[in-house]
């Protein structure tokens, strides 16, 4: 019959295919590698080490690997740490039973990046009821009590966006009128809520800025060409676009060069960025997103210097911000994106 | 009753005109919806429907609508043939765009997270893009011709783990590949104004159509729809018409998760065809096919799929603010299926059955008090 022979052939073409799919996608993850090793290894022989164990979203993104590298860089024995490290794969569930083995093998710390707000109350008592201080990392969490958590560290989006507006300002100085795109990351994500306060109190400052379209991108660089295709058939007039990502940039000048214009520092229109990833450091390399504001992923050292803070019996700060700084595209070199690990 | 055509039990009835013929055309009504989102923007967006020449490509709104409804064209056309032999959804296809994608950009990266030139070549990836997604394809089909599986369960599996497999695939990163030759499919061809894309779902709607005209797979797929047992009966092997249908719809899933990653030149794992199935589902819908399986119709899915790109452009054009749009979008789809229901189908066509099903729900309220 012919759909017998149409359906072998679809089958073998599938299975052979399937194989050749398997073995060009295995790759190494080094993320989640000392995943079981580190955690069945326990806390019982630590020559003295203080042990931290570290609950990671997962691996989802380049700053999320680069956020993991960093803490087993910093936590290393020769630094006087041993690191119980355990990837949480995107689940809650399971960062609340990492947590939970974290407490049962004494560890001295726990660092929580968490995957969501809420939800956090009980494991977090259990651990302080154990005595054992948790450091919130990246995302903030909504707990009923504070001295659930010890402190947190992360960014300050809200920074990010001033300082992408203080440079807006300089490098605007002199323009009567400037018409500005937003493009929003996903609403309702603290990166957007921080980043897009940062440009609308900019906008009120400034006289002659005027926001003529905002739109949600929801940080992906599908929709952030979309909606800037769209964005600019309705506008003739484009000065600045403002994307709250980088992965939304690369979409916005895409649309911009599809439309005949061009994008940059001698192009038609000004592009702002966030994230500072290393492939969106060597887009402001080649000078097509103007300024590019970090969002620092190395969260280790700060976290190192809350525990050596604690470790003295002092007692820091509840919130500390990871330092950021930006790159100018008129000032940045290959060595800055040679430098760059995410 | 739901499963039969309507337009034959009315054109039974002598006297139908011109303008009768035209409303009970299965399509009209989806072309009425299509034509008024398309023409609710000239109130707004006055040049909305204006087409020019910029930068040697044709551009204006209309050709983004098609453009952009490329991928769910070809995501519909699987969804048709899938829902119409199964009487259920392949809720798996936006994960499997996800796969196909992976597949393709990891192949060509050879590993690299981003790269310059092609590692592999470009024909090998695309093939075993499409390999793989029609794999997925059969394992759905597998589950629900075979072991009987309602369709979205079976297909939840893969709605479920086909990211998390993309994501193995890419090792959690997104994969870049920078090289121009990659861009072409989702983007322009040197010297044709015409956006790719729009080829490949032509290239869809016309193979897939053809084959429903010249061989007997509209046949097989109907009847496995209206009644598998009977269709079993007279000698049609109704679980393989299943399984081939959805083989059919990996496939064309794969082949979407192709384009919109050419677009982007990477494989996003975690966002590449989100949410779209359900826009494909709403696609075969709007389209006035029965998701309860049965006859169907390939024009029609491929109309509501430009309708829903229509809403989207349209609500981009109108300038509506982001955090209100999902409300904008459920008030015009609402709109959609109320104008494309049964209850209000039948009142255009003949007013007067209005008052007998007002009367007949009058009459058994009656009897029960």
């Amino acid at each position: 019959m012919r759909f017998k022979k149409v359906l072998c052939v679809l089958l073998t073409a599938a299975v052979m295919t399937g194989l050749a799919a398997c073995s060009g996608g295995r790759q190494p993850s080094p993320a989640p590698a000392d995943n079981s090793a580190g955690a069945s290894a326990a806390a019982d022989n630590t020559d003295g080490l203080i042990v931290v164990g570290f609950s990671q979203v997962g691996a989802e993104s380049d700053w999320r690997t680069a956020n993991t590298k960093s803490m087993q860089e910093t936590f290393t024995a020769d630094n006087g740490y041993k690191l119980i490290f355990d990837d949480a794969q995107q689940k809650q569930d399971n960062q609340i039973t990492a947590i939970r083995n974290f407490i049962q093998q004494e560890v001295d710390y726990i660092v929580l990046a968490p995957i969501g707000e809420t939800g956090w109350d009980t494991v977090l008592k259990e651990a302080k009821d154990a005595g054992i201080p948790v450091i919130i990392v990246d995302r903030m969490i909504d707990v009923s009590d504070d001295s659930l958590f010890t402190c947190w560290v992360g960014s300050d989006f809200r920074k990010e966006g001033d300082i992408a507006v203080a440079w807006m300002e300089t490098a605007l100085a002199g323009k009567e009128k400037v018409n500005i795109v937003h493009l929003q990351g996903t609403i309702g994500s603290s990166a957007q809520i921080g980043r897009s306060e940062g440009l609308e109190a900019g906008v009120s400052a400034n006289s002659g800025w005027e926001l003529i379209a905002q739109q949600t991108g929801e940080f992906t660089q599908a929709k952030g060409q979309e909606v800037m295709e769209s964005i600019l058939k309705q506008n003739s007039q484009i000065d600045l676009v403002y994307c709250e990502n980088d992965n939304m940039a690369f979409g916005a000048i895409d649309a911009i060069e599809a439309a005949g214009k061009t994008a940059g520092i001698n192009g038609d229109i000004v592009i702002i960025s966030f994230d500072a990833t290393h492939a969106g450091l060597a887009m402001t390399l080649e000078g097509k997103i103007n300024y590019n504001v970090e969002c620092n992923p190395l969260h280790g050292p700060r976290v190192e210097k809350l525990i050596q803070q604690l470790q003295a019996g002092q007692t820091p700060e509840k919130l500390a911000y990871v330092e950021e700084t930006a790159f100018d595209a008129a000032t940045i070199t290959q060595a800055d994106i040679d430098a760059r690990a995410y | 009753m739901s499963k039969q055509n309507p337009d034959k039990d009315l054109s039974a009835r002598a006297g139908a005109s011109g303008i009768q013929k035209v409303l009970r055309h299965r399509l009209f009504f989806p072309l009425l919806c299509l034509a008024l989102v398309l023409l609710a923007n000239v109130a707004k967006t006055p040049n909305f429907f204006a087409v020019s020449i910029n930068n040697g490509v044709l551009y204006g709104y209309i050709v983004d609508v098609v453009n952009r409804a490329s991928e769910l064209v070809i995501l519909a056309i699987g969804m048709t043939l899938a829902t119409a032999a199964s009487g259920g959804q392949d809720i798996s296809v936006g994960a499997v765009m996800a796969v196909s994608a992976a597949v393709c950009c990891q192949i060509l990266s050879g590993g690299e997270v981003s790269v310059t030139s092609f590692q592999n070549p470009l024909v090998l990836a695309v093939s075993a893009s499409l390999a793989a997604s029609a794999l997925c394809g059969a394992f759905n089909g597998f589950l629900v011709a075979r072991l009987r599986i309602q369709p979205m369960v079976a297909t939840l599996i893969l709605f479920t783990a086909g990211r998390g497999v993309a994501q193995l695939i890419t090792a959690g990163q997104i994969t870049y590949i920078r090289v121009s030759a990659y861009k072409t499919a989702g983007g322009y061809i040197p010297g044709v104004p015409i956006p790719v894309p729009i080829f490949f779902a032509i290239g869809t709607a016309v193979i897939v159509a053809l084959l429903l005209r010249f061989t007997a797979l509209r046949l097989f797929v109907e009847a496995a729809g209206v009644n598998s047992s009977a269709a079993r009966l007279v000698g049609l092997g109704s679980a393989r018409v299943v399984f081939v249908t959805y083989v059919i719809c990996g496939f064309l899933a794969g082949l979407a998760g192709f384009v919109a990653s050419s677009r982007i030149y990477s494989a996003d794992a975690n966002n590449i065809g989100l949410y779209l199935e359900m826009d494909a589902i709403l696609a075969v819908a709007l389209g006035g096919n029965i998701l309860g399986g049965g006859r169907f119709s390939l024009a029609g899915s491929v109309i509501g799929a430009f309708t829903i790109q229509s809403l989207s452009t349209t609500l981009y054009a109108m300038n509506i603010s982001a955090d209100q749009l999902p409300v904008y979008k459920a008030a015009a789809v609402i709109a959609i299926i109320t104008l494309q229901s049964d209850v209000f189908r039948g009142f255009i066509r003949n007013p007067r059955i209005k008052n007998i099903t007002g009367s007949i729900v009058f009459s058994k309220k009656e009897t029960q008090t």
